[in-house]
């Protein structure tokens, strides 16, 4: 398996975040993991990036346990972290925080081609290149922060709930550029409360409740479960 | 007229020495929002170093002053290593006591005998003052070399900042430290970066204020370096043009209170003018609330 999670447990100070959960993604998949506010998403993506310690568990990817890697030696083993809220740098401009998308690589042609392929993707980028990212609209964000995360052309993408905000025409237009990317050869962990748009383009899914794995399957499987359709498809 | 001209000629020349040590308080604070109490004494170690490099080594002047700053890069990079970097995780207080610490560390130690020593020390000039006379207005070589690598210093600080990626990235780091790890940033290398470059800065600072205000010694970085840290609060602590404009705006109120006023009012009013400031735009001139930063 290409990447594998085993029993990881994370707690901030008293409280437990995550509890024992396992999970996997096969390379080139789109693996979602869903589950409402405060179910422990974001902790996930955060131990994966080394942002964050866990108190135990092994986080395997690409054959090599990463759990004590420094979070910038992560990025650079090609897994790029599109974080939740976006975090865009809004005192650099567009450009620049493209390029600090790509701070680990100094071959020029690599970062042309990188540029190219997320201006193919985000055309709207393009046009606000010189702009602070201060000034960019909700939408404009979420694909920066995507494109910054392509640049360094990563082999896994992990998105923390890429929909958050944003009107349902920029929620599709999102996930179809996601599933352009993942056709490009690149895997995805995608984290999502927006159960019904992640089912539909997955393969395969998690559902994290309270810090616990307590579904899982193929996707399609999923969208037609009675527990997800109430919990999480509001049916 | 003239000599009100003659005076503001006097202010730029102070203004540029406390410029080059507020950047560096402004570049540290920006990225790990430390005051750095001792960046005054690495200031007044550069101040030695040119001492030592054109008098006992008799280097010319700007090896010495790239030897200075060099070696005041390397002390500041020691003193975070040694000092700060242990704490990055401690309550704010315990810094700022440590960095007192260092402080006074640096002063005492350097005045013994077999280091700086403790006694005032006439540095050595370069080559021969000369003045130039505009009118009834008096410029001096040295006043025109003090401003012109001030000056060029702190653009080449600006194409650093902005232009190269790891300006970029001591940029992003100073915003949000967490998400510029996602790029793949070391943060201790910033860190390191950001102290070299503020410490060769004051480093230059030190030489430059020796040969304009001809005499040195161990103690000499505590008003410049308590000036310059008022410089770059009263400009917005953390943003590179704020240190610039509020230690313009230091060296000038200086000179013209000592000019116009009195010699022995011109600390008062300097801080005074600080205090307006802040009671006005608490985040400094150029400071908006808390985004903006570096
Ligand atoms: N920095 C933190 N300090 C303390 N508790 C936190 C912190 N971040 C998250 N938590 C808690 O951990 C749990 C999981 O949070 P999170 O991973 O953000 O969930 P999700 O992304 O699914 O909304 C929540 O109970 C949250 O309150
Ligand atoms: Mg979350």
């Amino acid at each position: 398996m290409w990447l594998k999670i085993e029993n990881l447990s994370v707690s901030y100070g008293m409280i437990k975040a995550l509890n024992n959960i396992s999970f996997e993604l096969k390379q080139g998949e789109i693996v979602t993991l869903i589950g409402a506010n405060g179910a422990g998403k974001t902790t996930v993506l955060n131990t994966i990036s080394g942002l964050i310690k866990p108190n135990q568990g092994t986080i395997i990817f690409n054959q090599k346990n990463i759990l004590n890697f420094a979070a910038h030696k992560i990025a650079g083993l090609g897994i790029a972290h599109v974080p939740e809220g976006r975090k865009p740098f809004p005192n650099l401009s567009v450009y620049e925080n493209l390029r600090l998308g790509a701070y680990l690589s100094n071959d020029k042609d690599f970062i042309t081609q990188g540029l190219s392929k997320v201006f193919k993707s985000f055309p709207r980028l393009h046009e606000r290149i010189k702009q602070p990212a201060g000034t960019l609209s909700g939408g404009e964000l979420q694909m920066l922060a995507m494109a910054r995360g392509l640049v360094s052309q990563p082999n896994l993408l992990m998105l923390d709930e890429p929909s958050m905000g944003l009107s349902p025409i920029l929620v599709n237009e999102i996930f179809n550029i996601i599933k352009d990317i993942n056709s490009s050869g690149t895997s995805i962990l995608l984290v999502e409360q927006n159960a019904n748009m992640a089912l539909n383009i997955a393969s395969r899914a998690y559902v994290l409740e309270t810090g616990k794995i307590t579904l899982e399957g193929n996707a399609c499987d999923l969208l037609n479960d009675p527990r997800v359709k109430s919990a999480y498809l509001g049916e | 007229m003239a000599y009100l001209l003659q005076q503001i000629i006097n202010g730029l020349q102070l203004g540029s020495v406390y410029a080059l040590i507020a950047l560096g308080y402004t570049l540290v604070y920006g990225i790990i929002r430390l005051i750095n109490f001792a960046h005054g004494d690495v200031f007044m170690i550069g101040a030695y170093l040119g001492f030592y490099a054109i008098l006992r080594f008799n280097l010319p002047f700007p090896v010495a002053l790239i030897f200075a700053m060099l070696g005041c890069a390397v002390i500041g990079i020691v003193i975070e290593k040694l000092a700060y970097r242990p704490l990055r995780n401690a309550p704010r207080i315990a810094c700022l006591i440590t960095a007192l610490g260092v402080s006074l560390f640096l002063e005492n130690f350097t005045s013994l005998k077999f280091l700086f020593g403790p006694n005032y020390l006439a540095y050595p000039r370069p080559f021969a003052v000369v003045n130039y006379n505009i009118g009834s207005l008096t410029i001096s070589n040295i006043q025109i070399l003090v401003f012109v690598i001030a000056i060029l210093l702190m653009i080449l600080l600006q194409i650093f900042v902005t232009k190269t990626k790891t300006g970029m990235a001591m940029r992003a780091v100073a915003y949000d430290k967490s998400t510029a790890q996602l790029m793949g940033i070391n943060i201790d290398y910033i860190i390191t970066i950001t102290f070299g470059v503020g410490s060769a800065l004051a480093g230059a600072g030190g030489v430059l204020f020796g040969i304009a205000y001809p005499q040195i010694h161990p103690f000499m970085g505590i008003m410049p370096g308590l000036k310059a840290f008022v410089a770059a609060v009263l400009g917005g602590i953390g943003i590179i043009p704020g240190a610039m404009l509020g230690a313009g705006i230091m060296g000038m109120v200086e000179v013209l209170t000592s000019a116009y006023i009195s010699s022995t009012m011109r600390d008062a009013i300097a801080f005074l003018v600080l205090l307006i400031v802040l009671l006005i735009k608490p985040a400094g001139l150029l400071g908006k609330s808390s985004i903006e930063k570096v």
